[in-house]
């Protein structure tokens, strides 16, 4: 909402100056977004001086000047003008400045082979006379300390910019800003001096609101002005236009917005000749069309509020009128509309032909529904000092009736919402001010609400009423209260916020991507999960929602090795989607690893990252959560974006279903398909909500420490084995062999080839065993040799080697 | 008895002159070995007077024990030598470099929310959360944003099904929603997590995270609200003063609702939080809308209190001098390395909010 504050002055006598009201505004929830002069097509040109005249090397006539424009840099120009001399002080017009005279915009131009970056200006160019036989000259002692200034100093009165909230329709008119200003202090709202307007005869093209169920119209008042020349707004009227940022176009259309502004009362001017007959007000028929203002042809769907005559749709209500009716400036009589009509009508409507105007905006968020007359006058008056003719009585007709809203008001309510406490008689006046009629009965306030405040239905709306106006400052800055009602985190949240900090100490960046996607990427990574695209993407290529984290990481991953980064590891923790309902998301860690580990050092034989160092990553990161390293199993089921060979599942236990994570390399055609280049790639993820929470706090969980001190031997075993068993189950044998003797076993080599049969692979295995009752004797440690020996051969069909 | 002592001072000068550890220890069995000669002349000791015995024993031993102090000094002396050159030898350059570190970084977004997280907790509040999708009712309607409130055109919101049913929420309140439907009062929560518009340019994305905040008990009022935010803003910028300044505004779910601003300067082309007389926004917030609580079945004529929503992305932005929003969501390396956070910088209010 734009204003100036003379045009303030028209409501407000105050004594207040531009920044008192500035921030004045500001303080009673009118948000004033700027305070400036409005830009002017002359703000371009600028105090210049030339350094330096030389003549064009390719025409004599023409100068090649280095001239000062108040920055570091001097610019060239070509000059033609004889009086082009060192040291001259003129004005200079940069590219894009438009020259008064002929209306010309400039741009950088070659003349005669030189490049020219804008033009000094002559007197009539500038139209300030009709000298135009050389540039202009400025004089020493008034611009020598100016270079680089506006030359036209701006005359025009700063503009107003008020961000105005929607609750708030009655601040959408001048008025209704000097009414708030005056409730806060900060003068006294004018009254409206007693229309003496004359009117003469009936206005005479019947009116009918038609009673349908859709109807989007409940009041239409007009009149109609005979006789009337339509003229170019005169200068006061103009300027009023162009502070508004608006383009004048005739006085009658000039005034109907004046007073739109003026008193938030949209108007329409129909040219009353064009009119077939009568008007109906009704809701349209599916098809039906018009030719609106902005010069488009809107085909209209049900139930939109249209204004018609016998021929068909005039306008939209409320939204915008037809060229079929519109004031010209040869339209001679007018008939003159000001109307109501509900919101939840206009918004439906504008939304479905996707239409926005000022009217619209003001109709949308409730106009006063008794400003019907007002402005009818306001505007009349206006019409007849300007475009003479004659007004005819006031129509008005309306299928239904303004109630007042009335609330019953406790000022205890203010004090137990706000923290302080304001006077009875305080809070009246600023009621009062606000138009509100206040009767007291008891302690409770009977608050009359005034017609223009749509947005004030209950107790509540008062006290903001009440705040606002008296200021926030007078509000408490209480200590905070540190009572807690529950633990800060819950254990996923803990387990959240540690596990992104594990990932991340092993060496991981840690990122935020979209939660959306591209389809093309997310089809290679969505599994089974149904796709979940969004139905108005912001491009093309975010048009899904994730249902992985990997096709963001794989993406941005792939950006960073185009950078020329070639180690790379990233991860992120956030949502992966697997519906499109509300919590069909689980919270997962996706990370990815590309490049060589030690590359380039002088002392550790560089390699390629490979499946074990994500399995080390994953393995260790779930450790330091706190599950048992024992308990963990592995198995060789993943999705199908892991190399089908070279990935695996983690369980939390043996008893498990889902996997809490998986890790490998990633899929070969995943690569080509994205054409990614790097030596190595390798992922892995965790899903958090797979992880179970233990059900005892570690406090409970620690068990009784207990150790042996008796003597502990390593044996050593290798055993021949199919190509296909896995460690694992081996490892799970040998233990078994003995549990309590068998304290841990570690797997040193594994190799295939020479000297093993095709098809066979040797694993050997370091095993620990200790006795918590005594020190082994030699003939113990045999006998759990053979025990493990034959429980592997029994069970696994392994040989050992010899 | 002169002759021991000959025999002593020569090899006391044998032993001054020697450097070779074997030699050395051949003295040393050459004294004292089975027939050394010292042995040998203790040995002599029995065919002698008592009278005699007596004195030279005496002066044996003293010899002896010369000697034997003379040969392990001479021996240690040897042996450290041998250490020295050996370690000298063994000299390398540790100006080489160390095996490659891989450094980790926690992206400054999550810093933030761990930062808010535990200046919150320090006054009593928890975390909640709830899903990116959302129903249109948790998102708008439930919080007095009726489908023809022009309120919704503040929010441009994407859908997921053409009926406008789901969307991705567009702000963090709906959580305030769910949290209340699901509990009974008091609350004390606060709900950091992404949101989403349609909206992309230097200062908007079509994600970004917001933290809400609600408080709801018998007696809490707009002073109480005050009170919190000015906490959190004094101890999330860590300065001692902050200039605060309340707005009247409008939001649909609270009443009365105000933004607030902060002072600051520029100094050095730097954000100065906390001084200066500009004034930047940077939270939304209002005492809770009794048609919210009303629509999430708490009594406001019994309960009331306060609620706000804070731009988080913002807030790093400002502390951590980050001018681009975008490039928050945009995984470049270079960026993430220069912005991140060691992992085990957890803000914290015993360890500080930050290094």
């Amino acid at each position: 909402m734009k204003f100036t504050v003379d045009w303030l002055k028209n409501h407000l006598d105050t004594n207040f100056n531009n920044n008192q009201i500035i921030d004045k505004l500001t303080n009673i929830g009118l948000e004033v977004e700027s305070f400036e002069s409005s830009t002017s097509e002359l703000d371009t040109f600028i105090v210049a001086k030339i350094i330096n005249a030389k003549t064009h090397p390719n025409a004599d006539r023409l100068k090649l000047c280095d001239v000062d424009i108040g920055g570091e840099k001097t610019i060239e120009v070509v000059c033609g003008a004889p009086n082009a001399k060192n040291g001259l002080l003129t004005v200079y017009a940069p590219p894009g400045s438009i020259i008064p005279k002929n209306q010309m915009k400039l741009s950088v131009s070659k003349i005669r082979g030189v490049t020219s970056y804008g033009m000094l200006c002559s007197e009539s160019e500038l139209q300030l006379s009709n000298e135009s036989d050389g540039i202009i000259e400025l004089k020493n002692n008034k611009y020598a300390n100016k270079i680089g200034e506006k030359y036209f100093k701006n005359i025009s009165e700063k503009i107003i910019d008020l961000s105005i909230t929607p609750n708030r329709p009655d601040c959408l008119g001048v008025r209704g800003i000097a009414r708030d200003l005056s409730a806060a202090g900060a003068g006294k709202l004018k009254i409206n001096k007693k229309s003496n307007l004359k009117y003469r005869g009936n206005q005479n093209i019947n009116v009918t609101i038609k009673k349908e169920k859709a109807q989007g119209c409940t009041i239409f008042g007009s009149c109609l002005i005979k006789g009337v020349t339509n003229i170019e707004s005169p200068k006061w009227l103009k300027d009023k236009i162009l502070s508004l940022g608006q383009k004048p176009i005739s006085a009658i259309v000039d005034i109907t917005n004046y007073v739109m502004f003026d008193l938030n009362r949209p108007l329409h001017a129909y040219d009353a000749d064009k009119i077939d007959n009568e008007i109906i007000v009704r809701s349209s028929s599916k098809g039906e069309s018009f030719e609106a203002l902005d010069n488009k042809k809107y085909i209209l769907e049900n139930d939109m509020c249209v204004i018609s005559d016998r021929s068909g749709v005039l306008g939209l209500g409320g939204i915008i009128g037809g060229t079929r009716s519109g004031t010209e400036y040869s339209t001679k009589n007018i008939l003159l509309e000001s109307a109501y009509f509900l919101p939840r009508s206009i918004r439906k409507t504008s939304k479905q032909l996707n239409i926005d105007t000022d009217a619209k905006f003001r109709f949308e968020r409730g106009i006063d529904p008794l400003s019907i007359e007002e402005g009818l006058i306001k505007a009349s008056e206006l019409i007849k000092q300007i475009c003479g003719g004659e007004i005819s009585n006031l129509d008005v007709k309306k299928i239904e009736n303004y109630k007042k809203t009335i609330i019953n008001f406790d000022p205890f309510l203010f004090e137990k919402t706000t923290g302080f406490n304001v006077e009875n008689k305080e809070l009246i006046k600023i009621l009062e001010k606000l138009g509100f009629n206040v009767s007291k009965n008891k302690k409770i306030l009977k608050l009359v609400v005034p017609s223009w405040r749509p947005d004030i239905t209950q107790s509540i709306d008062i006290v903001e009423e009440i705040v606002r106006i008296k200021g926030y400052e007078h509000i408490n800055t209480s200590e905070p209260i540190k009572t807690r009602l529950k633990p800060t985190l819950n254990y996923y949240q803990k387990l959240f916020h540690f596990l992104q900090r594990s990932i991340a100490s092993k060496g991981y960046l840690e990122t935020v991507t979209w939660s959306f996607t591209d389809t093309k990427i997310n089809q290679l990574f969505r599994e089974n999960d149904e796709e979940i695209p969004i139905v108005n993407p912001i491009s093309s290529d975010l048009n899904v929602l994730r249902n992985s984290i990997f096709p963001n990481l794989i993406f941005y991953l792939k950006k960073n090795l185009d950078r020329g980064f070639k180690d790379i590891s990233l991860f992120e923790i956030g949502p992966a989607f697997k519906g499109k309902n509300p919590g069909d998301q689980l919270t997962v860690i996706g990370a990815v690893r590309a490049g060589k580990i030690s590359r380039l050092s002088w002392n550790d034989k560089e390699r390629i990252v490979d499946t074990f160092d994500v399995k080390k990553d994953v393995i260790q990161s779930l450790c330091e959560i706190g599950i048992n390293k024992d308990d963990i199993v592995i198995d060789d089921k993943t999705p199908s974006y892991y190399h089908p060979g070279k990935s695996g599942g983690v369980y939390q236990n043996k008893n498990e279903k889902k996997a809490l994570a998986y890790f490998g390399e990633i899929h070969p055609n995943i690569i080509k398909k994205l054409d990614i280049n790097t030596e190595g790639l390798v992922i892995f993820e965790i899903c958090l909500d797979h992880i179970k929470e233990s059900k005892q706090k570690i406090k409970d969980s620690k068990s009784e420490y207990k150790f042996s001190d008796f003597q502990k031997s390593e044996r050593d075993f290798a055993f021949i084995i199919n190509k296909n068993f896995k460690s694992q189950e081996l490892v799970n044998i040998i233990k078994s062999a003995d549990n309590r003797l068998i304290k841990s076993v570690r797997v040193f080599d594994v190799f295939e080839g020479e000297n093993i049969p095709e098809g066979k692979k040797s694993i050997a295995v370091n095993v620990t065993i200790q006795s918590e009752e005594k020190t082994l004797n030699e003939n113990d440690l045999d006998n759990i040799n053979k025990l493990i020996i034959s429980s592997v051969e029994s069970k696994s069909g392994a040989k050992i080697r010899s | 008895m002169s002759d021991i002592k000959k025999i002593k001072d020569d090899y006391i000068d044998k032993l001054n002159t020697e450097n070779n550890i074997d030699k050395v220890n051949n003295i040393k069995s050459e004294l004292f070995g089975k027939n050394g000669i010292i042995s040998n002349e203790f040995k002599k000791l029995s065919s002698i007077s008592v009278e005699e015995r007596k004195k030279l024993a005496s002066d044996l031993n003293n010899i002896k024990n010369e000697l034997q102090n003379k040969i392990s000094i001479k021996i240690q002396e040897i042996e450290t030598k041998e250490i020295n050159f050996k370690l000298e030898k063994e000299k390398i350059d540790v100006t080489l470099p160390e095996r490659n570190i891989e450094i980790g970084k926690i992206h400054p977004v999550s810093q933030v929310i761990d930062e808010i997280s535990s200046i919150f907790s320090e006054i009593g509040f928890s975390v909640e959360e709830g899903p990116d999708v959302e129903n249109e009712y948790n998102n708008f309607t439930a919080l007095n944003t009726p489908d023809n409130h022009p309120a919704r055109d503040m929010h441009d919101t994407f859908y997921l099904d053409n009926n406008k049913e789901l969307l991705l929420r567009t702000h963090t309140s709906p959580v305030q929603v769910r949290t209340m439907l699901k509990g009974k009062p008091p609350f004390k929560i606060i709900a950091p997590g992404r949101t989403y518009r349609s909206d992309s340019d230097q200062t908007h994305a079509p994600m970004f995270h917001q933290v809400e905040g609600l408080h709801i008990d018998k007696n809490i009022n707009m002073g109480h609200l005050k009170g919190c935010l000015n906490y959190f803003i004094k101890e999330f910028f860590e300065v001692d003063k902050i200039k605060m300044r309340f707005r009247p505004s409008h939001f649909p779910f609270t009443e009365p609702s105000a933004e607030v601003d902060i002072g600051y300067e520029i100094k050095n082309g730097k954000i100065v939080i906390g001084e200066g007389n500009k004034w930047l926004e940077i939270l939304g917030c209002g005492m809770v809308h009794p048609n919210v609580l009303k629509n999430v079945k708490v009594n406001p004529n019994k309960y009331q209190g306060y609620a706000f929503g804070i731009g988080i992305d913002r807030l790093g932005m400002l502390k951590y001098g980050i001018n681009d929003l975008r490039a928050f969501f945009e995984t470049d390396y270079r960026w993430l390395s220069h912005f991140g956070f060691d992992p085990l910088d957890v803000p914290s209010n015993y360890r500080g909010l930050s290094r």
